[in-house]
């Protein structure tokens, strides 16, 4: 599988529940951040939860936040950031303008 | 029971035994089923939390120390920690290490929101505040707030940097190398590299 993005894209976390066993973190969903880097493949943490393979490997990014962006109430200063780890079928692109 | 005085304690109250829990008790039986059914044996299984528990921060220290002292191994380790740290001899098994450099502006640090993922090769076993909920929270909602509680003021000047490690990777903060250590030894810049360093709620302090 080739990876959808690269490093600067800016990219929004689908606002999605799914039961299950998750590893994109409730605070970043629905919020937009940039790919930081591309960290490689690996198999769906979703599906390994259930015993199964997880394959095929899906890309995994490092995503950066603004702080600004993810708490509007956030105290500190504006280049402020969380930097998360999140498989691509969690990203959607989110072209600017 | 023969140590007559103490027949009339509880039993319980003696040993500070809590009752196991439920996961205890699955890992217990899950442990014995594996070496009765000859998977792993009784041995290996204590050899394997033998070497866990031997890890500890100062392996993470010298990796940090060679960085302040060699250029090319920093930019190394910089652009694939697992490489550069392997290069040093540290037993890295699958882990996939991130290294984030404090620089002049930017200050780092770890947490795993989702649970406790931890550079176990580098620093051994989490502290306690590591997994517990309140840092996990905090960490990333009041960065700032929880660092002044670590006794460690960030200067305004400098930017934030968190570090959610909520997949594959694992990271280690590189510390700046603090003023007034020219000329020291890796030993003596190792002793300085603390544990709460490489998680990035201090800064190595000269004394």
């Amino acid at each position: 599988m080739s990876a959808r993005f690269k490093t600067g894209d800016r990219v929004f976390v689908r606002q999605a529940e799914p039961i299950g066993h998750v590893r994109t973190p409730y605070y970043i969903r629905g919020k937009t951040g940039s790919i930081e880097r591309l960290c490689g493949e690996f198999p769906n943490p979703e599906e390994l939860a259930f015993g199964r393979s997880g394959l095929p490997r899906l890309p995994m990014y490092r995503v950066r936040f603004l702080q600004t962006e993810i708490w509007p109430d956030y105290r500190g200063r504006a280049l402020d950031s969380v930097d998360v780890e999140i498989y691509e079928h969690w990203l959607e692109s989110a072209r600017q303008g | 029971m023969h140590d007559g005085h103490h027949d009339h304690e509880p039993a319980g109250k003696r040993d500070h035994d809590a009752p196991l829990t439920d996961y205890q008790r699955m890992e217990i039986a899950v442990r014995e089923l594996l070496i009765e059914k000859g998977v792993v044996t009784a041995d290996e299984i204590r050899r394997t939390v033998e070497a866990m528990d031997a890890r500890s921060p100062a392996i993470g220290a010298r990796v940090v120390a060679h960085a302040w002292t060699d250029p090319a191994f920093k930019a190394r380790l910089l652009a694939n920690g697992t490489a550069a740290c392997e290069e040093l001899g540290v037993e890295m098994g699958p882990t996939k290490l991130v290294v984030v450099e404090n620089t002049a502006d930017t200050h780092n640090m770890i947490v795993c929101t989702l649970c406790s993922c931890y550079p176990r090769m580098l620093l051994g076993l989490p502290p306690d505040w590591y997994k517990g909920r309140a840092y996990r929270a905090r960490a990333v909602r009041e960065p700032r707030r929880v660092l002044k509680e670590f006794g460690f003021n960030i200067p305004d000047n400098f930017n934030l940097r968190v570090h959610d490690s909520t997949a594959d990777m694992r990271y280690m903060v590189l510390p700046a190398r603090p003023a007034g250590t020219d000329g020291w030894s890796e030993e003596r810049l190792a002793a300085i590299v603390t544990r709460d360093c490489m998680i990035g709620v201090a800064v190595p302090k000269v004394q």
